[in-house]
């Protein structure tokens, strides 16, 4: 078990790189606490994967650090940094059983015969393969087999780190959410230190602790679920986290006074002078629709073009001062005849060039 | 069991079954019909029953060159399987050296069986073949017309040469499919060159594997040109294998039953050893079928 520091880590897979756009991972610096479920997640191709294999030693970053514990891990092979990966395709050794699968890693690892058969047995039952137990690998469904490799990585009871790389791709809907609350409880027993690669925000949110969000070969944030959803340090993150995503628009501001297109607003926060590109972003959690006359001087004129229904709740897509913009409401909430959209002063967020501002309140 | 039944299917099935008639069924047929019949010349036969078939199968001859064939395919698999799956696993697997080792690897199986053959008898002469000089000026007594030894070792030499490549070429196509997560985790979970071959190499391609040594024991169990060239089966009968005794019984002496027997044992012979190999392969680490049915 351990805490792994990234110092610095950049990645090109080009040899020679010339330019930043060479570089899948570009400077990464940051510690995750041990014993910590963290969530890789970002859309495809934004260096999650690079990143993971850097962690494990099965790439060597072009730049910078890997560290477990303080001590300097760059140069060593996974053997020798003591990790367990999963991929995203289930990976079984055909020719072995279920049980000589789980097996495999302890015995190329010396360990003795009797610990190894406690251990398997274990893990058979934890696993719920025990009835399997003497069967060829080779012959079982996919979320089995996806089990096995798990297994694989969780008999080793001294791991620093357990890394997933996308692992319920293939499984189907009902055995990943089985499958996951199987990770969940395993974490809480054996207490390693979890990365797990996804591109899918509900799995990381409840999987993770910590979520770490990735664009670009940049980490853009890493925070609780909560962090991510009340301040996305990016709109990225606001527009990726979050279903629709957070709304962003272009805004005028200076101090306290917000101008959207033609509407003025008062913000809560004061904010110095902002240079560059000013946005501002706001869930759609915290539009309300209302009438005019129950708007007041913040309300702005809602075209509405759709409403979708999406179960307890609605949501309304149309346009603010020209710009796009969603509204989640209840699902009885009645739609005035002359919409108006009010947004939460409170839950405004203020971006320049794409990255969060704080304000002084 | 209780599907109806489309009679419409045979129809769809008749061209490929005249097609295989005229090409395989027929000229088999004929000859079947030699191998029951003795014939005195001016097209007169007369039924000469399994007589044919006793006479090879308590012939020494025929005991002799099924023998040489055995044993000429035991060597053929043992030397060029093994060497196969070495040159595989150490060609690159991507690269601008890929194209290069394909292709050099595939030379010797685009030259004719009897070229072969005309190449070793020239290179190994003593005389004028490099081989032969090579061997003359370090003191090695080599000569393949007439000693039984260097007849074989030559045409070993010479198949192993002709057609390694072939079992290269097919354990390669089966290497570069195995995904390399499956060589990460093998790292991953501490295994060392030869588990990552015993466990993940060797089981992916066991498929092309049992192709590759189908072929290779079909075409040595079937070997004719290289020894004709060499020797015409000399010295003495020594590399006069079943394909050679064959063509000397039915052209040479014009025996056409004994001749037409022989092929049919001849070509029973490696029907039914390549069924024992594919059976073999085929289950070699696959589960028991009983298991399997319990658990569905």
């Amino acid at each position: 078990m351990a805490q792994i520091t990234l110092d610095n880590i950049a990645h090109s897979f080009d040899p020679y790189p010339t330019s930043e756009a060479d570089y899948a991972l570009k400077s990464i610096d940051c510690q995750w606490e041990d014993g910590g479920a963290y969530a890789l997640l970002g859309p495809s191709g934004c260096g999650k994967t690079t990143l993971l294999n850097i962690i494990s030693g099965l790439l060597t970053p072009s730049n910078g650090h890997v560290l477990y514990n303080n001590k300097d891990m760059t140069l060593l092979t996974p053997e020798q940094r003591n990790i367990a990966q999963v991929f995203q395709f289930p990976v079984i050794y055909d020719t072995m059983t279920v049980a000589e699968n789980l097996a495999f890693p302890l015995v190329n690892r010396g360990i003795e015969r009797s610990e190894i058969h406690n251990r398997v047995t274990d893990m058979l039952q934890t696993l719920e393969l025990a009835d399997k137990a003497d069967r060829k690998a080779q012959g079982l469904s996919a979320d089995e087999k996806q089990k096995i490799s798990l297994g694989r990585g969780l008999v080793r009871y001294d791991v620093n780190a357990i890394l997933f790389d996308e692992p319920l791709t293939v499984i189907d809907p009902h055995m990943k959410w089985q499958l996951r609350t199987k990770l969940k409880s395993l974490h809480e027993q054996f207490e390693h230190t979890m990365i797990y690669v996804t591109h899918d925000q509900t799995e990381a949110l409840t999987f993770a602790d910590k979520v770490v969000v990735m664009l670009k070969g940049n980490v853009l944030q890493i925070g609780t679920p909560e962090e991510l959803f009340d301040n996305p340090a990016h709109t990225f993150v606001g527009y990726f986290i979050g279903s629709p995503g957070m709304n962003i628009l272009p805004a005028k501001i200076s101090g306290k006074s917000l101008k959207l297109g033609s509407v003025d607003m008062q913000l809560n926060k004061g904010y110095a002078e902002l240079t560059g590109k000013t946005e501002i972003g706001i869930r759609p959690e915290f539009v309300t629709v209302t009438s005019a006359s129950e708007a007041g001087s913040t309300g702005m004129k809602f075209d509405i073009e759709s409403i979708e229904d999406v179960g307890r709740q609605k949501i309304v897509r149309g346009k603010v001062e020209g710009e796009i913009v969603n509204a989640l409401i209840d699902e009885d909430s009645e739609i005035p005849s002359e919409p108006y959209a009010v947004f939460n002063a409170d839950r405004i967020c203020v971006y320049q060039d794409s990255f969060l501002v704080n304000g002084e309140s | 069991m209780n599907k109806p039944f489309n009679n419409k299917a045979w129809f769809f099935v008749l061209p490929v079954f005249l097609l295989v008639a005229i090409s395989a069924i027929i000229p088999l047929m004929t000859v079947v019909n030699y191998s029951v019949q003795d014939t005195f010349g001016n097209n007169v036969f007369y039924w000469a029953g399994t007589e044919w078939f006793k006479e090879v199968l308590h012939s020494s001859r025929f005991h002799d060159a099924l023998g040489r064939n055995l044993l000429f395919s035991a060597i053929i698999l043992a030397i060029e399987i093994p060497l196969g799956i070495a040159i595989a696993l150490t060609l690159p697997k991507k690269g601008i050296w890929v194209p290069v080792c394909l292709i050099l690897m595939a030379l010797p199986l685009l030259i004719p069986w009897n070229v072969v053959g005309t190449i070793w008898q020239v290179f190994g002469r003593a005389d004028i073949g490099l081989l032969g000089y090579t061997m003359l000026k370090l003191g090695v007594d080599y000569n393949y017309a007439t000693k039984v030894f260097d007849a074989w070792a030559t045409i070993i030499v010479m198949d192993v040469w002709h057609w390694t490549s072939l079992v290269v070429l097919l354990c390669y196509s089966g290497l570069v499919s195995i995904p390399e997560a499956y060589y990460q985790a093998a790292r991953i979970d501490g295994a060392s060159k030869w588990k990552v071959f015993k466990y993940i190499q060797l089981p992916k391609i066991k498929r092309v594997l049992l192709i590759a040594v189908l072929l290779r024991f079909m075409d040595s169990f079937m070997i004719y040109t290289e020894p004709f060239v060499l020797t015409g089966g000399g010295p003495g009968n020594s590399t006069t294998f079943l394909s050679i005794d064959l063509v000397k019984t039915a052209i040479g002496q014009f025996d056409l039953g004994p001749a037409a027997a022989m092929s049919i044992i001849y070509f029973l012979i490696v029907l039914l050893l390549s069924w024992v190999f594919y059976t073999v392969m085929e289950n070699y680490g696959a589960e028991k079928p009983d298991s399997r049915v319990e658990q569905d």
